[in-house]
């Protein structure tokens, strides 16, 4: 043994070696909690998991069988940065059935959606710059744009979508202090996480003035063809014809997420850069999973397996929203989306969701706590819960725990001021239906 | 050498930090030679600990179940010898409640405090008492879950208006909580090392948070956030002071083989103050513990061989008398 040093040792020798912009990159209470969820008896709502139960195993084995028969070599090998030409196709036909017109030159085939996100601020932004976003918004990109360091300007959202005069004003303001934003990042579409959707109205405004000012708008749209009632709306991309709308899609929703395989169509400068990003990141998406959809979109029917997760989905969706209204105390209010995989619950705010979810563990349950969503600390009273993972009964049984762990904390927080709780509200009433204005926070349309 | 069962994970809340401080030591257990067989504690706990024949089990467990008292009563009906403090200091310990009686009813000083169970707010109508109790403690008051040695669920109170959301945030984590008198000033660990009977305090480490936010207990101890120093700038008579409550607090408690006893430096005063004693702290490699005994001239490897060859003596010793 050594004397005993009298030098001050600090526990950061590594952390001295980091990058400024990990600083941006924290661990968190919530995460320790979110590692218990993936315990097998815990009912977890907190996914954003598409159900791959639902494809059929022989079809996967045929597919795959077809795959190294036919190009065992190639599927092995490296890839194009681009992607190869016939997934490109594949993805043409897929965004022509959301109304958009696209060459498959104008395609970036990226490792899963998320990497659009980060090849898109790979490109774009510079420490310090200003991207916009929704509030709340899509829990996955908070690390990505905590990564770019990026100054992240977060606009309210209502039933119609973001408020995108909230954000005219927010960019009046902005340009005031000389400072313009790097992109506009929305979910247009059953947004995640509030399960909303931007009307019309609001996607032709929001177009018209990225024109305008002459801003990038990054479209994230995993869920667009997962619409379980209403008319589908064309997509930012459709609306501008492409110009200043760099357009995220997916295969992960609609086929797999184990494939890890996304696009972006984006103008070509930015696209171009964008493929010297993905270059450095990663070379190519995986060549396997690209042959795999090539095979599969050659020999099975894409939109009868969508139309079947279309159908699952939706009675998912009404059995969560049906055991809301029978669990969750009258001092609970949701989203009921149209489309997607998820519903936003807001409590009272005198309860914090990232608190409430170690009660709710104990019963084995879980869900996202709403701050997740937020850069700022917002969201403390909201969560997200997951209708698309898992089965009915287990959506029933997972909203009865939680719903049961809220009215807990609702009564003693009764007991400790005197508060009485709401009565409970008439059941089969979501208040949703009953009452737009109790849908917290999200509010009102109010213009834009 | 010996066959070590590793025992880590499992479902508490600090499952997370347990899988590391158990990663960490086990690169160390096998960098001395043993042969280790790592358990992620579950239901099949006693099959795996009965096929891993082993001869010394090291918990590398945080929080409820592993460090409450739970895993240890097992281990000592299974006769198998382990690392750290037995069944009746860990209940101790984890309970803020009993440990803060215990430190208070021998001298040793701690934050005033009241603690209630949600059943005392339910059926006993304590609400009424808030006021009371928030007159003699003076704002802004800590509330905590009275078990749980991480930063989950204790909050700051600055008003009377804060309490009620602070004791919802706190009954999240345990059915008991603790109201306590904010100590303002420096925040202050001292790891305790050796057999009940001659445990030895290791340099003190201090928390220096980096934000302004002094308030933010989860920055308290995350990297980047917070600097540490050890050994801690203070007076000899001061760190003097706080090895002496902290070998207090070590016996007093009935800790063995190793433990982390948490202070306040009041600013104001300059009195030391016990917050809790940790069981089982942290294990990883920049854990307060290690870095404190790394300070005192034992790395990593060897600070695991001696908690390992005090859980062997204990054995020895209990086989003796």
């Amino acid at each position: 043994m050594t004397a005993p040093r009298s030098t001050t040792r600090d526990l950061e020798r590594y952390a001295g070696l980091f990058a400024q912009r990990t600083q941006g990159m924290k661990s968190s209470a919530m995460r320790d909690l979110m590692a218990v969820n993936s315990q097998p008896e815990i009912i977890s709502l907190a996914g954003g998991l598409p159900d791959t139960s639902t494809f059929p195993a022989e079809d996967f084995a045929a597919l795959m069988a077809r795959v190294a028969v036919d190009s065992s070599a190639a599927a092995l090998q490296y890839g194009p940065t681009e992607g190869l030409e016939d997934v490109r196709r594949c993805i043409v036909e897929v965004m022509a059935a959301e109304g958009m017109e696209v060459e498959t030159d104008d395609l970036l085939v990226t490792t899963g959606g998320q990497q659009v996100i980060d090849l898109v601020c790979r490109t774009l932004v510079d420490p310090g710059d200003v991207v916009i976003a929704e509030a709340p918004t899509y829990p996955g990109a908070v690390p990505v744009f905590g990564s770019y360091q990026a100054d992240v300007v977060q606009i309210e959202l209502d039933e119609d979508g973001m408020r995108i005069d909230v954000m005219e004003s927010t960019l009046d303001r902005l340009e005031a202090e000389g400072r313009v934003p790097k992109f506009i990042y929305t979910v247009p579409s059953f947004q995640n996480p509030a399960g909303v959707t931007m009307s019309l109205e609001r996607r032709r405004r929001l177009v018209q003035v990225a024109r305008e000012r002459e801003l990038l708008v990054l479209e994230d749209n995993p869920y667009g063809l997962l619409r379980y009632e209403g008319d589908p709306l064309p997509t930012l991309f459709a609306l501008s014809g492409g110009e200043y709308v760099i357009y995220l899609g997916t295969f992960s929703k609609i086929l797999s997420p184990g494939l890890r395989l996304g696009w972006s169509a984006a103008p070509r400068p930015v696209l171009d850069k964008m493929n010297l990003g993905k270059q450095a990141a990663d070379l190519c998406s995986p060549p396997l999973s690209q042959h795999f959809v090539k095979v599969y979109f050659a020999e099975r029917d894409w939109r009868r397996y969508l139309s079947t997760l279309v159908e699952l989905y939706r009675r998912r969706r009404d059995t969560m929203l049906d055991a809301l209204a029978e669990h969750f105390p009258a001092e609970a209010t949701w989203t009921k989306p149209q489309g997607g995989l998820f519903i936003w619950a807001t409590l009272p705010d005198y309860i914090d969701t990232t608190d409430l979810l170690a009660r709710a563990l104990r019963e084995n349950v879980a869900f996202v706590p709403g701050r997740a969503a937020y850069l700022d600390g917002r969201g403390g009273s909201s969560m997200r819960l997951n209708f698309s993972g898992v089965g009915e009964d287990e959506i029933r049984e997972g909203v009865r725990r939680i719903g049961k762990v809220v009215r807990e904390q609702v009564a003693l927080y009764g007991t400790l001021t005197g508060v009485e709780p709401a009565p409970p509200r008439a059941r089969g009433s979501a208040p949703a239906e009953t009452d737009p204005e109790n849908v917290l926070p999200l509010r009102r349309r109010a213009g834009g | 050498m010996s066959q070590v069962a590793l025992l880590k994970g499992g479902r508490s809340l600090e499952r997370q930090i347990s899988l590391r401080s158990g990663a960490q030591v086990q690169d160390s257990l096998e960098r001395l030679g043993h042969e280790v067989t790592a358990i992620d504690v579950g239901p099949d706990l006693v099959d795996r600990l009965e096929a891993a024949r082993a001869d010394v089990a090291f918990v590398a467990l945080h929080g409820r179940g592993g460090e409450d008292g739970t895993v240890q009563e097992l281990l000592d009906v299974l006769g198998l010898p382990y690392t750290g403090s037995g069944p009746a200091a860990c209940i101790r310990c984890m309970d803020k409640v009993i440990a803060k009686h215990a430190l208070r009813d021998a001298g040793i000083p701690t934050p005033d405090f009241y603690a209630f169970s949600e059943a005392a707010f339910n059926d006993l109508g304590a609400a009424r008492a808030l006021p009371a109790i928030e007159a003699r403690l003076e704002f802004p008051i800590v509330v905590k879950p009275a078990a749980g040695g991480s930063a989950l669920g204790i909050k700051f109170a600055a008003s009377a208006a804060d309490v009620p959301g602070a004791l919802v945030a706190a009954f999240s984590y345990d059915t008991k909580v603790i109201l306590e008198r904010h100590v303002a000033g420096r925040d202050l660990a001292v790891s305790v090392l050796g057999p009940a009977g001659a445990p030895r305090a290791l340099p003190v480490v201090e928390a220096i948070p980096r934000d302004e936010d002094f308030y933010d207990f989860e920055a308290r101890y995350e990297i980047g956030r917070t600097t540490f120093r050890c050994p801690a700038e203070l007076g000899d008579e001061v760190t003097a002071r706080a090895h002496e409550l902290a070998l207090g607090a070590y016996r007093e408690l009935g800790c063995y083989g190793f433990a982390r006893v948490d202070l306040m430096l009041e600013a104001a005063t300059g009195e030391l103050y016990v917050l809790e004693v940790n069981a089982i702290p942290g294990l990883t490699e920049t854990s307060l513990l290690p870095q404190a005994a790394d300070a005192a001239g034992i790395d990593f490897d060897a600070l695991v061989a001696e908690i390992l060859e005090l859980a062997l003596a204990r054995e020895t010793s209990t086989a003796a008398g």
